[in-house]
């Protein structure tokens, strides 16, 4: 390749290109080749950049500037001032909210300084389709290190001296389950890795897959040695189309150049690798049910013990990781043990992806170490909430998880203290609520998820699901009754208890996390039919301020109920009985009015129509105000 | 018999690693080539090829050659400041490819300012 003076590393994560990446690397390549600078100026198609909320973006190399929000008729502009000519475009640029200037280089933008990449390395510094970009960013040269200088019982005590836990949410000490199934007798043995991603907002390990698919390869291959297994699974869900497709370049680069297949480097150890997709069902992610998926039976969860690290894939023993703790294998076998063991907490070593998502300025795909504060991640590398609403509550773990409520702003992140404060780790979605979320609203829709999801096997997760289900949707209508709170918990404890998988075991934790938390809200829903988030349908007005109003006859015109009474000069009215509550009065009514107004638990006050309009004064100096001397 | 022995792995990562160098961010040299209107009216852009071969052939990965704006001396456009780490920046005048050859040469391999065609060394003083 010849030298260039400018890399320009674009974004081509699923998050960019459904913003129209593709067509920004058309507009790119295009004006480019304009002016003449293809040999002088390389175009590098990324996997996610990470910050998603930017999006279509790209890194200018190497003085690193950062521009977000492209748009293809800003192309021509960038190519010309910044490829061309040298001066960097500060309108592209990115500008924290509220602030004037913008932030130049990536280096300095808040969202990316407090991170630390491991897993996520090579994240819009390689090509993810080109095998020689990962190679050159060390890349197999872990492999290298095991196959050569390791014994299989080595790199699994390297790998438990780590402390690394797995990244799919229980936090199972890796290095300990690599152990118990390679003491197992009965071969051939195998290794999955699960891309079975179904937490609603996660999208970590599809980022992986997307930006660096062959860390992965090499982190499984490792596995496969420490284990002595010879065959290995990739799992991943049918709706990750561009993961699947790169990693399937990836598998094939592997093979081709000998890092999968026969006698890998001349060393005698034989490995491959396939993919299976699975239809995205999200009891699939629980390891029994996704063994039985492999093998072509229905996706249902069987007792454990056995452990699959016993008795897993075709009765074989099997090790099933999770995309991030595979990924992260190559980087402990370079560093070591030591160095990794010194990230991260007492228990809870090294780092953590998250998807930081919902109610925060920057939203986007971080990487941090485990210790760091919620409040951290929040206010710093998120930006804090938009609008200078109040931050209410984070819920992580998606529906296995709970919320975690303001108060606990400065939890250290870690496996311990998540589960203390009723949380999981899960895999690591992390979704940022302010105060006009209601919490029963959110109960009620991870056990609708949950609830569509149970594959119904245990009768307390189908059936309890649905008891859970209806008696928060009575609550959320208004009609909720005295003892519905401890019927929720009652029923909640009983299906932890009784149900087989993971899926069962977690499913009540949103309801009884945000029960031991924000009960005096559930209890305004039930005793006062007030929702004070003012979410719940059921339970809000709409109403004009005949003070306020205007009539400026847009809610009027846009309201699709046709509900809202309203003339020239004369107070307009919404007639409750047609109100269809979607709420477009209140985001029409100009800024400077604020006549509508959201009502909850109030009665709803009675305007007569045919008011007339009082005319608010025009602040500032009226037009023909005499001048006094 | 692998596909690959370790040797050639190694091997096709040294090359690949040539062609990212740009990313890693440890650089010992800057060559700005002023690329105004007036720069690339006067042949600015045949100044940046040349340099940029020069530094394909000496394969040093230490380099990296950027563009940027007028540097206010339009009259001794095509203009290039080379930044060395440790000394002072020396811009140069009324380049030609050539010029740039032998610059690339003297100061950026060679270590010594290629005084025939300098313009002055240290930047401009702010107020």
């Amino acid at each position: 390749m010849a030298t260039r003076r400018i890399e320009v590393m674009l974004c081509t994560g699923t998050g960019c290109v459904a913003g129209g990446a593709f067509r920004i690397k058309k507009a790119l390549e295009d004006e480019m080749a304009r002016h003449g600078l293809s040999h002088e100026v390389s175009l590098v198609p990324t996997g996610c950049n990470g910050f998603c909320g930017q999006g279509p973006l790209l890194v200018v190399l190497p003085e690193q500037v950062f521009y977000g929000w492209l748009k293809t008729e800003d192309i021509p502009f960038l190519v010309q001032e910044h490829f061309l000519k040298g001066r960097p475009v500060k309108k592209l640029m990115f500008t924290p909210p509220e602030k004037k200037e913008p932030i130049p280089l990536l280096g300095d933008i808040p969202f990316f300084k407090k991170q630390m990449l491991l897993v996520l390395r090579n994240k819009g510094l390689i090509d993810p389709e080109k095998i020689d970009d990962y190679l050159a960013r060390d890349g197999y040269t872990a492999l290298e290190k095991v196959l050569t200088s390791l014994s299989p019982e080595e790199v699994t005590e390297e790998i438990t001296r780590s402390g690394l836990r797995g990244r799919g949410g229980a936090g199972f000490p890796t290095g300990v389950k690599w152990k118990v199934c390679r003491k197992e007798p009965k071969t051939p043995k195998y290794v999955i890795c699960n891309c079975d991603e179904g937490d609603p907002g996660a999208y970590m390990d599809r980022s992986v897959f997307e930006s660096d698919p062959h860390s992965l390869i090499e982190g499984q291959t490792i596995a496969a040695y420490a284990l002595g297994a010879s065959h290995g699974y990739i799992y991943v869900r049918s709706e990750y189309p561009l993961a699947i497709k790169r990693m399937q370049i990836a598998l094939d680069q592997a093979l081709e150049h000998g890092l999968l297949g026969e006698d890998i480097l001349g060393t005698g150890f034989s490995f491959d690798l396939e993919i299976r997709e699975g239809s995205g069902a999200f009891v699939c992610g629980e390891e029994t049910s996704l063994i039985h998926s492999i093998e072509g039976e229905s996706p249902e969860p069987r007792q454990r013990p056995p452990f699959p690290a016993q008795v897993g894939l075709w009765g074989c023993p099997t090790v099933i990781n999770n995309v991030e703790t595979l990924a992260t294998v190559p980087i402990i076998i370079n560093r070591g043990a030591a160095w990794y063991s010194s990230i991260g907490t007492a228990t809870s070593k090294g780092t953590k992806i998250f998807s930081l998502v919902g109610k925060i300025n920057n939203t986007g795909l971080i990487e941090v170490p485990m210790g760091i504060t919620l409040r951290e991640v929040i206010n710093e590398i998120g930006g804090g909430i938009p609008d200078h609403k109040q931050f209410k509550a984070v819920q992580t773990g998606g529906p296995s998880g709970g919320c975690i409520p303001s108060s606990l702003i400065d939890l250290p992140i870690d496996y311990e203290h998540l589960k203390e404060a009723g949380a999981m780790m899960g895999s690591g979605g992390m979704i940022v609520m302010d105060e006009d979320t209601c919490m029963v609203d959110v109960a009620k829709f991870f056990i609708q998820f949950t609830n569509d999801e149970s594959c119904g096997k245990c009768t307390v997760c189908r059936d309890g699901s649905d008891a859970l289900l209806e008696v928060l949707t009575r609550i959320s209508k208004g009609e909720g009754r005295e003892g519905d709170l401890e019927f929720l918990e009652e029923l909640g404890s009983a299906i932890k208890d009784a149900s087989m998988c993971g899926l069962g075991q977690t499913l009540p934790n949103p309801v009884l996390s945000t029960l031991r938390y924000f009960r005096e809200e559930f209890e305004a829903h039930i005793k006062e039919k007030r929702c004070p988030a003012k979410v719940c349908k059921n339970l809000i007005a709409y109403w004009i301020d005949p003070q306020l109003c205007q009539a400026c006859l847009i809610c009027q015109r846009e309201c699709p109920a046709e509900s809202i009474y309203g003339e020239k000069h004369t107070v307009h009215v919404i007639d409750q009985a047609k109100c269809t509550k979607c709420g477009t009065c209140l985001d029409v009514c100009p800024p400077r009015f604020c006549g509508v107004k959201k009502l909850s638990g109030v009665p709803v006050p009675a305007v007569e129509r045919g008011i007339k309009v009082e005319r608010k004064k025009k602040t500032g100096k009226p037009e023909h105000q005499p001048v006094q001397a | 018999m692998p596909k690959l022995t370790l040797d050639e792995l190694r091997r096709k990562r040294a090359e690949a690693q040539k062609g990212i160098y740009l990313r890693e961010g440890a650089f010992r040299g800057k060559v700005i080539v002023h690329m105004g209107t007036c720069g690339i009216a006067a042949g600015a852009r045949a100044i940046v090829a040349a340099f940029l071969e020069e530094l394909e052939k000496s394969g040093r990965e230490d380099i990296i050659v950027t563009t940027t704006g007028c540097a206010g001396l339009c009259s001794k456009e095509p203009m290039a400041t080379v930044e060395m780490l440790n000394s002072p920046p020396v811009k140069y005048g009324e380049l030609t490819p050539e010029k740039a050859r032998t610059i690339f040469k003297e100061h950026i391999v060679g270590g010594t300012a290629a005084v025939e065609y300098a313009l002055g060394i240290g930047s401009e003083r702010g107020a």
